[in-house]
């Protein structure tokens, strides 16, 4: 795959005079120009407020919006395009499912199943949801490696089991997890099965249809799109009978002061005037994604991401955290006697860009035994240069810890 | 690299290497802990106090070089001192990491590696976090200190 960099105007700044080698990608990836330009565009020529208007902005606005859900179906493979939701991001998306399944059929006694590895995103809601209806929160073990224990999680699944909750990817570990073989075994007893996707969706060719996941979520700024917005993907039976999440216009086919009827879906989810330029930003980052090839894609970034591995591997007194049986584009790391904290800054020095900290997976990191980790994660635009700058600048971090 | 010169002086490197004053106090009359959400950084002073005085201080924790150096500086300076002196001392130091007012360096001594901080501002709650906590355990009656 030749080399897209050039695409991106943010990876030609310089960071203190270097540049700029940026590796936070699972924090947040940057955007192309096709995606700058057009959301300027629509601020330029298109904005509006969508669904209500009769003039003619916010027909195109509508238009240009809608057409976005097709784009996300057709991506993801979903059956229609009422599965498709518009969310905040993958938090949101979570919390709407935590929320409106709590009302829906969790029950005092039933089981949530999610992982040790999981974001605090994919954590947080359903202990609230356990709180507000008595249901137990259950915890599938990781093994030293990071990988999902699979027979541990066979065994916790029971007739008891109405939700499984799972990362496809670690935002820590990089661990990629069996989420098909997990999807099948939870169907067994009945559960409904979330894929939090939001590592995924910008690395690995996604079929909610063959998955045959009830939901799946993410964020559109990991996309390479704008941020505050992200999505939702649902059974359309399912999405019928769950009540709304939040309520107010929009939402609602008919409101008087004694009843209101709501809206289908999708719509049943979204009040109030939602992210549209966000939207329409994610419709054009999934087309720039999309003009390259899956194979084409997966080589590079399993290609550079052997490589990220073998060069971290090489240095002397660091430690990659896990050794998954199958790693996405992110490794985190410890060094001896350097707190993470301390690498990111030495690294920022040399305009190289991690993440460092318990990446919003503190049970994780207790179970690591770690306070924190540094965390590199790649992209399509990142190159063996950003590597070796990375290198180059953890060497530099040891000379300074000495 | 100068900014980072100036973060990572000798002295800093040497007190997150060799902490002083680092470890539970048995006898001690107050202990708070101190936690920064944002990176998840944890320590816990033990103060023993005397009438207005400050006889021994201590701390235990992890945190990234800044904070244990800072943890470590700020026990150094505390002990012996009474709690006005302390809380005088609080509000330097405060002034010096966010650099907002003007600060007598000749008082601050040694603290004053801690200035390089001020180039760094998602570091300045690194080094803030144990005075932080100082400064709670000393003019109120909690038993945690957030840097948020």
């Amino acid at each position: 795959m030749k080399s897209i960099k050039k695409d991106f105007p943010i990876l030609s700044k310089q960071i203190n005079g270097k540049r700029l080698a940026y590796l936070d990608n699972a924090a947040s990836t940057q955007k192309p120009k096709a995606v700058i330009d057009a959301l300027s565009h629509y601020e330029m020529n298109l904005h509006a407020n969508v669904h209500r208007g009769i003039h003619h902005l916010s027909q195109e606005a509508t238009q240009e919006y809608e057409k976005v859900r097709e784009k996300i179906k057709n991506y993801i493979n979903a059956e229609q395009v009422d599965e498709i939701i518009y969310t905040k991001g993958t938090t949101e998306s979570i919390n709407l499912l935590a929320t409106s399944l709590a009302k829906l059929c969790i029950h005092k006694n039933d089981e949530i199943v999610i992982s040790t590895a999981e974001h605090h995103a994919n954590i947080v809601p359903w202990q609230q949801a356990c709180q507000a209806t008595g249901a137990k929160l259950v915890v599938c073990p990781i093994d030293q490696n990071g990988d999902i224990e699979l027979e541990a999680f066979n065994s916790l699944l029971s007739p008891r089991t109405k939700i499984v909750s799972i990362s496809h990817i670690s935002n820590v570990l990089g661990s990629i997890n069996p989420i098909e073989i997990m999807i099948k075994n939870a169907k067994k007893y009945g559960a409904i099965t979330i894929v939090d996707a939001a590592q995924s969706i910008a690395h690995l060719p996604i079929d909610v249809t063959q998955l045959g996941c009830d939901f799946l979520t993410f964020s559109a700024h990991k996309i390479h799109g704008p941020t505050g917005t992200g999505i939702l993907y649902g059974k359309y039976e399912h999405l019928t009978a769950m009540p709304p999440f939040m309520t107010g216009g929009d939402m609602i086919k008919t409101v008087s002061f004694e009843q209101t009827t709501f809206n289908s879906p999708p719509y049943k989810f979204e009040a109030g005037t939602p992210n549209i330029s966000g939207v329409i930003g994610l419709g054009y980052a999934i087309d720039y994604l999309s003009q390259f090839s899956w194979d084409e894609k997966l080589n590079y970034e399993n290609s550079l991401t052997k490589y990220l591995i073998e060069s971290l591997s090489a240095i002397h007194g660091l430690r990659i955290i896990g050794n998954p049986n199958k790693r996405s584009a992110i490794a985190s790391f410890v060094l001896d006697a350097v707190h993470p904290h301390d690498i990111a800054t030495i690294l920022d020095e040399h305009g190289v860009a991690i993440r460092a900290g318990h990446h919003c997976a503190m049970p994780l990191m207790e179970y690591l035994e770690l306070p924190a980790t540094a965390r590199a994660s790649l992209s399509l635009y990142n190159d063996k240069e950003d590597i070796d700058q990375l290198c180059n600048a953890i060497e530099d971090t040891k000379r300074i810890f000495q | 690299m100068s900014n980072l010169i100036e973060l990572y002086r000798d002295l800093i490197l040497d007190h997150n290497k060799n902490p002083r004053n680092f470890g539970e106090l048995e006898n001690a009359t107050k202990s708070i802990e101190g936690v920064n959400p944002l990176c998840g950084d944890k320590l816990k002073l033990f103060l023993l106090l005397e009438n207005d005085l400050i006889k021994d201080i201590s701390f235990i924790g992890t945190g990234c070089a800044i904070s244990v150096a800072s943890a470590s500086m700020m026990t150094e300076n505390a002990k012996g001192l009474e709690v006005n002196q302390c809380l005088e001392l609080y509000a330097m130091v405060h002034s010096m990491l966010t650099g907002k007012d003007e600060i007598d360096e000749e008082r601050l001594g040694k603290i004053m590696a801690l200035s390089g901080v001020k180039a760094y501002p998602s570091r300045v709650k690194c080094a803030s976090l144990s005075w932080h906590a100082l400064k709670q355990a000393l003019s109120t009656n909690q038993l945690m200190a957030s840097t948020e």
